[in-house]
Formats: C-alpha cells, structure tokens, sequence
C-alpha cells in the first residue's frame, strides 16, 4: 500500500521537471494534444450514437439519408424512450438497483470483517488462506459457472433474486482493498481503546469502521459497477423476464427484436447514464485513487 | 500517541492476540467462498468427469449419491481433444488474443506516454478514455453491432472516404483476415491454421481494444509517474533524444508493469465471452466461437451438458495458469511482483479478467 501511493503520488510528471521550451517539446505537445483528442473523440462517439439512434425513427436508424445525418437524426423523436417504458424496463432498472445495493452492503460487511481479519489478527493458516483468496482472482467465470449453477438449483434459489446476490456476497479484490486499508491505519487508535478496556468487536466497530469511509467508498464503487454490468451469471442463473437486470433485459430484447435499433439504444442510453453519473461523481476514486488500491488519504 | 515511534506491528498484542476473533470475522466472506469459489472450483473438477445432462433433476446430490450412472473418467476430455469443433474454438481463442493484446497494450502505452507531459486537460483525457472500461459490456456490444451493421457507421465512414468494405459485411464474415490478406499479394491456400481471426472476428477484437485501451492507459500512467526524473535529465545531457529515452529508460523500467498488463490481457481476452453471446453467437461458420463461449453453449445449449462443458472449462483454467506461467518467465526479475504495487495488480485483475472488458464483473 505504501509501495503504491508512493509511486502514485511521487514527484510531479517527469516531464514537468524539464522546462517546456525547446522547440522538439513544442512540436512533442502538439503532438499529444492531436492524438488524444482524437482518442478522445473515438471514445466519446459510439456513446453518442447510442443517444442518437435512441432519438431516431426505426426507418431513419436503419437507412440514414447521408453520412451527416448520420450523427443526429432530422427530426428526433421520444417515440423509442416511449416505447421502452412501456415494457418491463421499469422492472428491469428497479432489479439492477435492488442488486447492486444488495451487493454494495453485503461486500462492505463482508470484505471489511475479512480484511481485518487479515490484516490485524494472528491465527493459523492465515497467510495460506489469503493466498488462496486472492489467487481465486485469476479463475476464469466460466470454471465455477456450472458449480454455481448447480449448487443454486439444488437450494432451490435459482430463478429468484437470491441467485442474483447470494454467489456475489464476497468477493476476494473486495477483501484485499480492505486489508491494505487497515494495515494503513495506525496502530495507536486501537491501542488506546484496548487500554480503555474495549473488545475486538468494539475496536472494530467503533474504531477501525468509522475510519474506513475512503476504503469503504472505494469497495461499494467497485461493487456497484460489477452488479450494474454483471450478465454471465444473471444470463445463466435468470430465466424469468421479471427478474432481468437491465444488461440481460437489453441481450433478450435484441435476441426478440433484432433490427428495432432505437429501442435497443433507448434501453441501452438508460443503462449507461447511471453509471455515467456515478462514474463523474466519483470519478477521483475510479481512475486515480484506485490505482493505488482505491485509498485516498 | 507518544508511542508512534515503535511501528513494529507484527508483534503488537494487538495483531497477536486471538485466534477466535480471526474466524469470527472471516465468517461470513469465507462461508461465501467455501460454497461458491473453492467448493465449486473442486465440483468443476469433479464434474468434469461425469456425464450430467443440463436437465437432469435434482441438482448436485445425484452425481454424489449415483456415480456408477454417471463417472465417464476421462473420456470428457478424451472427445474434446477429438473434437474439430474444440480445436476451432482455440484457434479462435489464440487470435483473439495474439491480436488483441499487444494492442492494447502498445496503444495503451503511447497514450500514457503522451498524456504524461505537461500539457493542459489531463485529467479530461484520463477521464475519456477510462469511460468505456466501467460501461456495461452488453451495451457496448450493441452500439457497435449497430455501427458494424450494413448501413452502419463504420461502413459509411469507409465509403464517405473511398475506402472498400468488406462484403459479406463485418460480423456476418467468416474469411479469414489473415488469408484475405495473403490473397491480395497472390498467395492462395494457406492452412486453416493460419487464415487468422475471421473478419467477424476482427471487428470483436476491435471493440475490445477499444473498451480496454483505457485502463490500460491508466496503469501505466501510474507507473510513468513513479520514474525518477534525474535519470531523464542525465540521459538528456549525454544527448540521449526522445526516442532513445523512450526506448532505453522508459520501456525498461516499465518492463514489470507491461508483464503485468500483457498477463491480465491474456488472463482477460482467453475468457472473452460477453461480447460473442451479444454480437455474433460465435458464427459465422463457427468463427467467433471461443473456448467461454463454447463451454456456455455445450453446458446450456443444445450441447453435451454439463459435464463436458466443466471439462472445456478445465482446460480453459489449465491453458490461463500455464500462459501465467510463461509469461513469468519472460519477465526476466524474480521480483516481478513485488515491483507492481499490489493495489494496481487486484485492480486490474479485477477490471480486466472480469466481464468488465473481454470479461465479466464481480
């Protein structure tokens, strides 16, 4: 952990030490600015079809009269958004969110016990066992699927919104992210309790949680945007359409209605924009906090 | 307070004191990994060798309390290895891959090269690039099947600029990329082997260097920021241009986190499987079919049910650990690991082995 922030947070760029003067650093910048501009917009156009196609008629989303129009229809229409809230979307948006909280708080109770279980308690097999955790990391979904899926029908929760959640309840990145935090925290915070006579539980609870906020905020980020984008096992655990997140409502709908591309985006443009939301709000623990194990502070 | 002098942690009564608690709070995670990692990576294994139909009753007991109707030893593994539709899926698979990863990983690092100087917007760019990576695979599938559709985006911009387009068109296209190309030069019959990914295949491989160039660029930017500037100042001195610094310095200390990011990559893109299920189904002809969504279809189509569909599993997770394995070698130091800061490693093993990106979340 304190490997990761160092490197993170070290000195400015290694650029900026040098003086940006020299006619090659002039020309070099330009260059930067040209090509990420570019990525930028090959990164930012697809999503802006989906909002164009989502405001298109069918006819118009399938023969575009030119290559312009193309970009943004003639005349935009609500008529596919009409369409979309029409059928189960309501439903489908309504599971996505019960699942990712579902997620979101199970994670934190778990990973947080977990993590400081590993990181400020002694007992046998310990270190063997945090191993194995994380390396469960490297297994490929598509291993434990059929187990999984299995081992739900045999509890009869297969089809039901358990099978959506129970699998998902602990995770081994969620349990690492939270061992590192509390390995970062000082020693003295829970000594001072234990001189005050407090238990293990109450350290923990009282102490170490209130402290967390940082770490804990990382973990429910990570935690929302797998259950939002989660469809392998939804696509094999799910097979009732009043049970669908959004992501197996939009595979369905496209299997049953294969050229309706306005729709499909309109479902897809709802899919996304939540998660656009959070992404920007909280964008500082997505891309550079996480980087360093998802810590700030 | 006055004691935080002393940061020997380790031997604080603290950390050693009770082997009780240390369960009590592992409890609950560990009840959930019992059942549904550990335990169900050893079932795998043990399914793999039993023949079990998908709608067999009555869930796991009958293959525990049964065997004798369902133990087929090996010979799950026997008919894979037998198997054309097996060794087309690899095939597959291994192009997937072999094109995919140093795409995203070449593109990857001359975008953080670029956004690391000093210029204005950084923070935009990392913002921009980074989007596509937390956005639901399935909803990218979609956009790009619209844009690789007939009348789509991509075909419009190629004949907006005099380029050709491939007929049949993108995703509908099973010639062999490889094969097209050796064509125009008037090499014909090359083998099967080498013909390359399909152009269906292709335009998958396209939108997944896309959606994980991002993150990609993230990690190393991290990295590019831990560099000890003197050593590009002493290099400039001696005269060193640009390119020799990027070449010289940059890409050798770089050289545990580019392991890093080709391991994950690969760990990410043998496992692709969303992007398959929504765009092509693994056609045409069979040629977007991957090792993932080959176990999908055997265990849960109209395939040989779930015991075959574990074993190709299996191998999956044999030929991960193995590709783990030789990457290790290839990156010379030992201490390989210990050089990529742990957080950035779970990162991005989280973000790019999981449905994130060629991959699926949790």
């Amino acid at each position: 952990m304190a490997v990761a922030t160092e490197s993170i947070k070290a000195k400015p760029q290694v650029t900026t030490s040098r003086e940006v003067s020299t006619p090659v650093d002039r020309i070099l910048n330009w260059i930067a600015y040209i090509v990420l501009t570019l990525v930028a917009l090959a990164m930012f156009i697809p999503f802006m079809f989906s909002v164009s196609t989502s405001l298109k008629t069918n006819r118009e989303a399938t023969l575009p009269l030119s290559f312009g129009r193309m970009f943004w229809p003639a005349n935009p229409t609500t008529e596919a958004y009409h369409k979309v809230f029409n059928s189960d979307i309501e439903r489908w948006f309504l599971n996505s969110v019960i699942v990712a909280a579902v997620w979101v708080i199970a994670r934190a109770i778990t990973a947080s016990m977990a993590g400081y279980a590993f990181a400020r308690m002694q007992f046998k097999g310990k270190d063997f066992l945090f191993l194995l955790v994380l390396a469960t990391m490297m297994i490929p979904g598509m291993v434990t699927i059929v187990p999984k899926f299995l081992i739900l029908r045999q509890l009869g929760i297969i089809n039901t919104y358990g099978a959506l959640t129970i699998p998902f309840m602990a995770d081994a990145f969620g349990i690492f992210l939270m061992r590192q935090f509390f390995e970062s925290i000082p020693i003295e915070l829970e000594e001072a309790a234990r001189v005050d006579g407090a238990s293990r539980y109450r350290m923990f609870a009282q102490i170490i949680l209130p402290n967390s906020m940082p770490a804990l905020t990382a973990l429910a980020i990570f935690s929302f945007q797998g259950a939002w984008n989660a469809f392998l096992e939804p696509l094999i655990f799910i097979n009732n359409s009043k049970l669908y997140t959004l992501p197996l409502g939009l595979a369905y709908f496209r299997q049953a209605n294969y050229t309706e591309w306005p729709t499909m985006m309109a479902i897809a443009v709802i899919t996304t924009v939540p998660m656009a939301i959070f992404y920007l709000v909280f964008q500082r623990w997505f891309v550079e906090g996480q980087v360093s194990s998802g810590i700030k502070g | 307070m006055a004691v935080a002098a002393t940061p020997v942690r380790r031997r604080n009564p603290i950390v050693v004191e009770d082997e009780r608690a240390g369960w009590v709070f592992l409890a609950p995670a560990m009840s959930i990994f019992l059942v549904f990692i550990f335990g169900s990576i050893l079932f795998a294994f043990y399914l793999s060798f039993h023949n079990y139909a998908l709608l067999q009753k009555g869930g796991i007991w009958p293959v525990f309390t049964d065997p004798g109707k369902t133990w087929v030893g090996f010979d799950n593994y026997r008919a894979i290895f037998k198997s054309g539709d097996f060794w087309q899926a690899f095939r597959n698979t291994t192009w997937y891959a072999l094109g995919v990863v140093p795409a995203q990983t070449i593109t990857g690092l001359v975008l953080a090269v670029l956004a690391n100087r000093a210029i204005r917007g950084r923070t935009f760019f990392r913002t921009a690039f980074y989007f596509p990576s937390i956005s639901s695979s399935v909803v990218i599938s979609i956009i790009f099947l619209w844009m690789y559709s007939a009348r789509g985006f991509v075909n419009y911009a190629l004949k907006a600029f005099g380029f050709p387009t491939p007929r049949p068109v993108w995703l509908a296209n099973p010639k062999g990329v490889v094969d097209v190309l050796l064509g125009q030069v008037g090499i014909h019959n090359v083998p099967t082997w080498l013909e390359g990914p399909s152009v269906a295949m292709l335009s998958i491989m396209m939108l997944n260097v896309w959606t994980t160039t991002g993150t990609i660029m993230v990690i190393f930017l991290a990295g590019l920021q831990g560099l000890p500037g003197d050593v590009y100042e002493a290099a400039a001195m001696d005269g060193a241009n640009r390119f020799r610094q990027f070449k010289d310095i940059t890409v050798p200390l770089l050289k545990p986190i580019i392991g890093f990011v080709i391991t994950i990559g690969l760990i990410g893109t043998f496992q692709v499987f969303d992007q398959i299920y929504v765009m092509s189904e693994g056609g045409p002809q069979k040629t977007t079919t991957t090792i993932a969504y080959m176990v999908y279809v055997e265990g849960f189509r109209q395939g040989r049910g779930l015991g075959y569909a574990s074993a190709i599993a299996i191998i999956l997770l044999v030929v991960i650990m193995t590709l783990y394995l030789i990457q290790r070698r290839f990156t010379t130091e030992r201490d390989t690991d210990r050089k990529v800061p742990g957080g950035i490693r779970a990162w991005l093993t989280l973000h790019l082995t999981r449905g994130g990106q060629g991959q699926t979340a949790r």
